[in-house]
C-alpha cells in the first residue's frame, strides 16, 4: 500500500468544507422543494402575512391617524353609523365599536406570528432534548419520558386550554409556554426520540465516547444537530396548532388579550352579528380567513418539507 | 392477545390515575377554595355549605384532600353544578355524555372510510391534479377555523337554504305533545343502532369464514333487512317522527365534523401506500398481469392499512377537540358544549367534571383503538 502523506497545506479548512457541503444540500433540498409546489404555495402565504404585520407600523406613523386607526382603542369619527362598510379610507370596513378591521387584522398578525415562533422554538428545545436524552440514556429515563409523551398524546390539548383558562389568567406568552409543554413532551418528543435512536447507534457517537467527550457534549454536538432538520419540520406543525389553539380560545372569549383575530369574532359574535354574513360580510371573513390561511400555509410548509426530509417520500 | 390487552388496561388506570392527579393539583392551586365559590350562590343556605365543606373534606390536609378528591371522581361524586343549580354534576354528564359519543363514533368511522377511500386514489395518482387540488382541499379543511366553518355550514344549510335545523338537540314544537323525554328516545335509537351493528357484523364474519360465494349478497341483504325492520319498528312505535327530530339536528354537525377531520386519516394513507407501493410484492403483482384496482385495493392497501389504524390512535385527541368546539357552535348539549360553557360561566365544578370525564372518554376510546389494533395485526400479539 502507498500511502502518501495528505497535504495538510492544500485542505480547506473545516468551517469552508462544512459551507460548501451545507450549500450543496440546500442548494438540492431547495429543487426538491419547489418539486412539491405546495410548500411554495405555502411559502407565499407566509411571506404575504410578514408583510402584513410589518406594513401595519409603518401605516400607523405615516399615513394612518393614531385615534382613527388603532387597533384597540381607535374610533372611526368619519363614519356616521358601525359597523360601516368597506370605503377607501377603511378598506374592509369597521367593526361594531368603529374600529378599522385592516389595522386589527394587520396588527394581530404579528402577534400571531410570534406566538406561533415561540411556541415552535419551547416545542423544538423541549422535544429535541427529550428525543436526544430518552434515546442517549434508555433505561428508566426513557421509559419514564415516553410515559408522559403518553399522557401528553391523550390528552385533548384545546380541552386541556380551555380548562386551564378558567383556572388561571392565560395571555400570549402562557399560551405559548403551555402549547410548548404539551407538544414538547409529546408527540414531537416521541418523533424525535425514533429519529434520535437511529443516531446514537452510530460509530462516531462511539468514536466521540471513546475520544472522551461527556454527555453533554455528546448530545449536544453530536446528537442534536442531526435531529434538526426533524425538529425544524415539527416546528412548522406547532405553528399550525399555536395560531389554532389561540384564534379557538380568543372566539370563546377565554384569553386573555388586547387583539387577536379570534377576538375580533369573538367581538362580531357578543355584538350579534354572527348570522348575518351576507349583509355584514366584513366582520367575519377577514379574520376567519386569515386563520384558516396562515394555519394552512404553515401545514402545507411542513408537508413538503416532509418530503424533502423524509426519503421514502421521495419521488422514484 | 389477552396478556396484550391486560398490560395495556394496566398502563390505561395508571395513566387515569396520574391525570386525576394532576387535575386535583390544578384546582388546588386556586386561591381559596371550591366552597366558597359555592358561597357566593346567595341562594345557597349556610348547612348546604358545611355538607359542601364535608362533601369536597376542605377543612382536612391536603393529602386526605387528595384522597377524598380520588374517591368522589371515582363515584361519580363532582358536587352541584352553578349554573345548573340545584342538578349535580353527575346528573348533568350522565345525560350528555351519550350524544357526544354518537356525535363523535358517527363522524370518526365516515370520516375513516372516507379518508382511507380518498387517500388510496390520490397516492395512485401522484402529481396529478386530483391529488394537488385534493390535498390543498384536505389542508384547508384540516387547518381550517373550526367555528367559522360550523357557522358557514350552518348559514349555508340551515338559515339560507333552511333545509335543517339550527344548532341545539331538538325542535320543542315537535316534542311540546310528545309521550317521553328526549333522553329516553336518545337511548332507544342508541339501543337500535347498537343491536343493527352487532348484527350486521355477526353476518359479515359468519359468511367471510365460510368462503361462500353468495358473500356479499348475503351481507347486502342482511344490512337491508335489518335496517328495513328497524325503520318499521320505529314508524310502528309511534314516536318515529321525534326521533326522525333528533337524526335531523344530528345531520349538520356530524358532517361539518367529518369534513374537518378526514384529511389527516386521507393524507396519512397517501404517504402509507406511497411506501408500500415500493415494495417488490407490488411489482410481482403487476407482473403477474392483475388489473390496477386489484393492486391497488388488495396489495397495496391492506398493507398500508396499518400505520393508519396506528395514527388513529393518535387523532383521537384531534377528533375530540374538533368536537369540542363543534358541539359549542352547533349548540349540541354534549360534554363539549357542557365544558365550554361551564368554563365560560365560570362553573368550576361542572368544568372540571366535565375535563375528568373527557379525559377518561378518550382514555377508553384509547383501549378500544388497542384492541382493534391487536385484533388487526397478529404481531401486536406476540410481543
Amino acid at each position: 500500500m502507498t500511502t502518501e502523506a495528505t497535504p495538510v497545506v492544500a485542505a480547506p479548512s473545516p468551517w469552508k468544507m462544512r459551507l460548501t457541503l451545507a450549500g450543496r444540500s440546500l442548494k438540492q433540498n431547495w429543487s426538491l422543494f419547489l418539486g412539491t409546489r405546495i410548500g411554495l404555495l405555502g411559502l407565499a402565504i407566509i411571506v404575504f402575512y410578514l408583510l402584513l404585520a410589518a406594513a401595519h407600523p409603518i401605516l400607523m406613523n405615516t399615513i394612518w391617524d393614531e385615534r382613527t386607526y388603532d387597533p384597540i382603542i381607535g374610533y372611526a369619527f368619519d363614519e356616521p353609523v358601525q359597523p360601516a362598510p368597506p370605503s377607501l379610507s377603511h378598506p374592509l370596513g369597521t367593526d361594531p365599536l368603529g374600529r378599522d378591521i385592516l389595522s386589527q387584522l394587520m396588527f394581530s398578525t404579528r402577534s400571531e406570528f410570534l406566538l406561533g415562533l415561540l411556541a415552535a422554538l419551547m416545542t423544538v428545545c423541549i422535544g429535541t432534548m427529550v428525543g436526544a436524552i430518552a434515546a442517549y440514556y434508555g433505561g428508566w429515563v426513557d421509559t419514564l419520558l415516553m410515559r408522559l409523551a403518553d399522557i401528553m398524546i391523550m390528552m385533548p390539548a384545546i380541552s386541556i386550554l380551555i380548562v386551564l383558562s378558567a383556572l388561571f389568567e392565560v395571555g400570549h406568552l402562557e399560551l405559548a409556554i403551555l402549547i410548548g409543554l404539551l407538544s414538547g413532551f409529546g408527540g414531537t418528543g416521541v418523533v424525535l426520540k425514533s429519529q434520535a435512536l437511529s443516531v446514537v447507534v452510530k460509530p462516531y457517537i462511539e468514536a466521540a465516547r471513546a475520544a472522551g467527550g461527556g454527555t453533554l457534549h455528546i448530545l449536544l454536538v453530536h446528537v442534536v444537530p442531526n435531529l434538526l432538520p426533524l425538529s425544524f419540520l415539527y416546528m412548522m406543525f406547532t405553528v399550525t396548532s399555536a395560531i389554532f389553539s389561540e384564534a379557538v380560545l380568543s372566539f370563546l372569549g377565554l384569553l386573555d388579550v388586547r387583539m387577536s383575530w379570534g377576538l375580533m369574532i369573538h367581538t362580531t359574535e357578543s355584538a350579534g352579528y354572527l348570522l348575518q354574513v351576507g349583509e355584514y360580510w366584513w366582520l367575519i371573513f377577514p379574520a376567519s380567513l386569515s386563520i384558516t390561511l396562515l394555519c394552512s400555509s404553515f401545514y402545507l410548509l411542513g408537508r413538503s418539507l416532509d418530503e424533502v426530509v423524509n426519503p421514502r417520500l421521495r419521488r422514484l | 392477545m389477552a396478556g396484550y390487552l391486560l398490560r395495556r388496561t394496566v398502563q390505561i388506570l395508571l395513566t387515569l390515575f396520574v391525570f386525576l392527579t394532576i387535575v386535583f393539583f390544578l384546582v388546588s392551586a386556586q386561591p381559596g377554595d371550591i366552597t366558597r365559590l359555592y358561597s357566593m350562590d346567595p341562594s345557597l343556605p349556610p348547612e348546604t355549605r358545611a355538607n359542601l365543606q364535608e362533601l369536597f373534606g376542605v377543612n382536612e390536609p391536603l393529602w386526605k384532600q387528595y384522597l377524598v378528591h380520588l374517591k368522589n371522581t371515582l363515584t361519580g361524586n363532582f358536587g352541584v353544578s352553578f349554573s345548573l343549580y340545584p342538578r349535580t354534576v353527575g346528573d348533568v354528564i350522565l345525560e350528555r355524555l351519550p350524544r357526544t359519543l354518537v356525535l363523535f363514533a358517527t363522524a370518526t368511522v365516515i370520516s375513516f372510510y372516507l379518508g382511507f377511500a380518498l387517500g388510496k386514489i390520490i397516492a395512485w395518482r401522484r402529481g396529478g391534479w386530483v391529488e394537488y387540488t385534493s390535498t390543498l382541499g384536505g389542508v384547508s379543511l384540516y387547518t381550517v377555523f373550526t367555528p367559522w366553518f360550523g357557522l358557514m355550514m350552518i348559514w349555508l344549510f340551515a338559515f339560507k337554504a333552511g333545509w335543517l335545523p339550527i344548532g341545539k338537540f331538538l325542535d320543542p314544537v315537535v316534542w311540546r305533545d310528545a309521550p317521553t323525554d328526549s333522553n329516553t328516545i336518545f337511548n332507544l335509537m342508541l339501543a337500535t343502532v347498537a343491536g343493527v351493528t352487532v348484527v350486521v357484523f355477526a353476518v359479515a364474519v359468519a359468511t367471510k369464514k365460510k368462503r361462500l360465494a353468495a358473500a356479499p349478497l348475503l351481507q347486502a341483504g342482511a344490512i337491508t333487512v335489518a335496517t328495513a325492520a328497524v325503520v318499521g319498528v320505529w314508524l310502528a312505535s309511534g314516536v318515529g317522527h321525534l326521533a326522525f327530530d333528533l337524526v335531523k339536528h344530528m345531520i349538520l354537525p356530524v358532517a361539518t365534523l367529518t369534513l374537518i377531520s378526514f384529511a389527516g386519516t386521507m393524507l396519512l394513507t397517501r404517504n402509507s401506500m406511497l411506501e408500500v407501493i415500493r415494495e417488490d410484492h407490488v411489482m410481482v403483482a403487476r407482473a403477474k398481469g392483475l388489473p390496477e384496482k386489484v393492486v391497488r385495493d388488495k396489495h397495496v392497501a391492506r398493507n398500508a392499512l396499518l400505520p393508519v389504524v396506528t395514527s388513529f390512535v393518535f387523532s383521537l385527541a384531534f377528533a375530540i377537540d374538533g368536537g369540542v368546539i363543534i358541539e359549542s357552535v352547533f349548540s349540541w348539549p354534549g360534554m363539549g358544549q357542557t365544558l365550554v360553557s361551564a368554563t365560560v360561566s365560570e362553573d368550576l365544578p361542572l368544568a372540571v367534571g366535565a375535563f375528568v370525564f373527557v379525559g377518561i372518554f378518550v382514555l377508553v376510546a384509547h383501549l378500544a383503538a388497542d384492541v382493534l389494533y391487536a385484533y388487526l395485526d397478529p404481531r401486536v400479539r406476540y410481543r
